[in-house]
C-alpha cells in the first residue's frame, strides 16, 4: 500500500493552508469547459440556436426594412446577439447548476470546503469562452450569408465589448441567482427556458421594439435582455437608426446603469441564498 | 490515562436534533478515539446519517456539545475541513469526467494530495480510469467517492453506509481499501446496517436506537451480559432440551456426571451472535429465548 494518510495525531498547523479560491476557480474553468463541451444538448443547443434563428429571420423579412431604413437582417442580428448571451450565460448557467446538484458535483464541492468564490469563477469563464465562441460564429455568419455589415471604428467594438461583457457576468451571476428556486433540473430547464423566450418577445428580439405595446415596453424595460438587445443595435445599426429607438437614443448610460445593477443584484442575492445542497447546509 | 493526553478525534454529549418537533438524535453521547475504527450500527431511521451530516459540519444541531477534531463542526472553517474526508450515504449519478480526470482536477483542492495513479490503484479502480463516471457501476463510483475522501489526506473520515448496494465481491475489496486505510492511521467513523460489516472492521461498535447510543463496545463484546449467556442444547426423549446459562461449563460438567453412560446426541454449545445481540439492543428480539432466564443455579438444580 503506498497511499498513506496523515499520521492521525498531526495538528493543523501542521498542514499547509488550503489553495485559494482562485487558483481553484482557475482549475474549475478547465473542468467546466469540459463538460460543458461533453454535453451535446448543450453545444448544439447554445451555438445552433442563434444561428438557426438568423437563418429563419433572414429568410422570412430578408430585404424588408424597418424605420429610418433600417434593413431586418441587420436589426435582428443585435437581437439575436444579445439572445445568444442571455441563452450562455443565464440559461446555460441556471439549467447547470439544477443538473450539478442532481448529480452530486455540488455536494462535493462543499464536502471539500470549495470556496463559493471558486466555483463562481469557474462557471463566468466557461460562460466568457462559450459566448465569445457562439458570438464569433454567429457574426462571421452574418457578416458572410447576409452582408450585415460589421462595425469598421474601434469605438462601437468597445461598446460591443462592454455591452457583451456587463450581459455575461449579468446573465451568469443571475443564473446562479435563480438556481435555488428553480427546483429540479427538469423544472429548471422548463422554467428557465419558458421565461427566457417569454423574455425575448418583450425585449423586440423578435419584434421591432418600438412597434410594441407600451406596456411590455415598460415590463422589458426592467429586465436586461432589452438594454443588452439596444446595446447590441447601437453597435450594429447605422447612427440615424438611434431615431428610431423609443428614447430617440442609443440610451448607452441607462443601458449601463441597468446592466450593472443586475450584476450587483445578482451578487447580493447569490450571496444571500446560494447553497450548495437543498435544504439545510 | 491517555486520554487526558491525546483529546478523542469525535467528542459527542447530550447531541439533540429535532425534525418538526420529533427528537431524531435524542441525548446522544459518542467518542472516537484516535486512530479507531468507530461503527455507528442502527436501524433505518435510528439517527445514524443525522448524527454524521451533524459531525461533518452539513447539518445544524437542536443541542448537546460536539467536538471534532477539536472544533465545533458548525464553524468548522476550511482549515478544519481538510481534515476530515467524507463520504456520503448518497453516491450522485457521475458526470463526463474519466476516474483519472476527476481525480486529477480535485488535487486542485488540497494543499497535499496523494498521487491520482495510487489513489485509482488503492480503490482497485486501474482499469476503469479512462471511464466516465457517469458510465460507472453503483459500486465503482461508490469507490471513487472513498478514492476521493482520501485525495487530501485526511486525518479523520465518515463514511455514511459505504457498502450499502455494493454486491459481496465488491463489499470485500471496499473493506481491504478501508483496512488499508487504518493501518495507515487515519481515523475512521463509518455507519453501516450489516452486522458483519461491523464486526469485519471496527475496533468499536456503537449500537443507535430511537436517537441515542443503546450500546458501546468491542464487536466481539457487545452486549456484555446478553452476550454472556450461552445456550447448551442437546437431544432428550426424541426432544430437544434447551438451557441458557451464564457458565456453560458447569452445566456441561453436570450434564456429563448424570450417570456413567451418558450420551448427548447433537449437543450444542452456543453464544449470541452480534447479530442476536443487536436485535436484542434495539428492542426487535425477545431478551433470551427461553421465557424465563434460568440462572446457572436453576440449572443445575433442574439437572439434579
Amino acid at each position: 500500500m503506498t497511499v498513506t494518510a496523515a499520521p492521525t495525531g498531526v495538528r493543523a498547523v501542521d498542514r499547509p493552508a488550503p489553495p485559494g479560491a482562485l487558483r481553484i476557480g482557475l482549475a474549475r474553468i478547465g473542468l467546466e469547459l469540459r463538460l460543458y463541451l461533453r454535453d451535446p444538448g448543450q453545444v448544439v443547443f447554445s451555438f445552433a440556436y442563434p444561428v438557426i434563428m438568423l437563418l429563419i429571420f433572414g429568410s422570412v423579412f430578408g430585404g424588408e426594412t424597418t424605420g429610418p431604413d433600417v434593413r431586418f437582417e441587420d436589426y435582428f442580428l443585435a437581437g439575436i446577439a444579445a439572445t445568444g448571451i442571455m441563452l450562455t450565460s443565464f440559461q446555460a448557467v441556471g439549467i447547470a447548476i439544477a443538473e450539478e446538484r442532481e448529480r452530486g458535483d455540488l455536494g462535493r464541492l462543499q464536502l471539500l470546503g470549495t470556496p463559493p468564490a471558486a466555483y463562481v469563477i469557474g462557471k463566468a469563464g466557461q460562460v466568457v469562452v462559450t459566448t465569445a465562441a457562439q458570438l464569433a460564429l454567429l457574426l462571421t455568419v452574418a457578416s458572410l450569408a447576409y452582408d450585415v455589415p460589421m462595425p469598421s471604428d474601434v469605438g462601437r467594438w468597445l461598446t460591443f465589448g462592454w455591452v457583451a461583457l456587463l450581459g455575461i457576468l449579468a446573465g451568469t451571476v443571475l443564473g446562479i441567482a435563480v438556481s435555488p428556486f428553480v427546483g429540479s433540473a427538469r423544472a429548471a430547464s422548463a422554467g428557465i427556458t419558458g421565461f427566457s423566450v417569454v423574455l425575448q418577445f418583450f425585449s423586440g428580439v423578435f419584434f421591432v421594439f418600438a412597434e410594441l405595446p407600451t406596456w411590455m415596453q415598460q415590463v422589458a424595460a426592467v429586465f436586461p435582455l432589452k438594454w443588452l438587445t439596444q446595446g447590441m443595435r447601437s453597435v450594429f445599426l447605422p447612427d440615424r437608426a438611434a431615431a428610431g429607438e423609443v428614447a430617440g437614443s442609443w440610451e448607452h448610460g441607462t443601458t449601463a446603469l441597468v446592466l450593472g445593477a443586475w450584476v450587483i443584484i445578482g451578487v447580493v442575492v447569490c450571496v444571500r441564498t446560494f447553497r450548495w445542497r437543498r435544504g439545510e447546509g | 490515562m491517555t486520554t487526558t493526553q491525546i483529546q478523542p478525534a469525535v467528542r459527542v454529549r447530550g447531541l439533540v436534533k429535532r425534525y418538526g418537533g420529533r427528537a431524531v438524535v435524542d441525548g446522544l453521547d459518542l467518542d472516537v478515539h484516535v486512530g479507531e475504527v468507530f461503527a455507528l450500527l442502527g436501524p433505518n431511521g435510528a439517527g445514524k446519517t443525522t448524527t454524521v451530516e451533524i459531525l461533518e459540519g452539513l447539518r445544524r444541531r437542536d443541542g448537546g456539545e460536539v467536538r471534532v477534531l477539536g472544533a465545533d463542526p458548525a464553524t468548522g472553517d476550511r482549515a478544519w475541513r481538510a481534515r476530515i474526508g467524507v463520504v456520503a450515504q448518497t453516491t450522485g449519478d457521475g458526470n463526463a469526467l474519466t476516474v483519472r480526470e476527476t481525480l486529477d482536477h480535485f488535487a486542485a483542492y488540497h494543499s497535499r494530495s496523494e498521487e491520482t495513479d495510487e489513489l485509482i490503484a488503492a480503490v482497485g479502480l486501474t482499469e476503469s480510469a479512462g471511464t466516465r463516471a457517469a458510465r460507472l457501476s453503483g459500486g465503482q463510483r461508490r469507490r471513487l467517492e472513498v478514492a476521493l475522501s482520501m485525495q487530501g489526506r485526511p486525518e479523520l473520515l465518515f463514511l455514511d453506509e459505504p457498502t450499502t448496494g455494493l454486491d459481496p465481491v465488491a463489499r470485500r475489496q471496499f473493506w481491504s481499501v478501508l483496512q488499508r486505510l487504518r493501518s495507515g492511521g487515519t481515523t475512521i467513523l463509518l455507519t453501516t446496517h450489516y452486522l458483519d460489516e461491523a464486526a469485519h472492521l471496527a475496533d468499536q461498535v456503537g449500537v443507535i436506537d430511537a436517537g441515542r447510543l443503546a450500546d458501546v463496545a468491542p464487536p466481539d463484546e457487545m452486549g456484555g451480559d446478553l452476550r454472556l449467556r450461552s445456550t447448551v442444547r442437546w437431544r432428550e426423549d426424541g426432544g430437544f432440551r434447551t438451557v441458557v446459562t451464564t457458565e456453560p461449563a458447569v452445566v456441561l460438567r453436570d450434564l456429563l456426571n448424570t450417570g456413567p453412560r451418558a450420551d448427548l446426541p447433537d449437543l450444542t454449545v452456543t453464544r449470541p451472535s452480534l447479530e442476536e445481540v443487536y436485535l436484542q439492543l434495539v428492542g426487535a428480539a425477545p431478551v433470551a429465548e427461553t421465557g424465563t432466564v434460568p440462572s446457572s443455579t436453576d440449572v443445575q438444580g433442574a439437572l439434579r
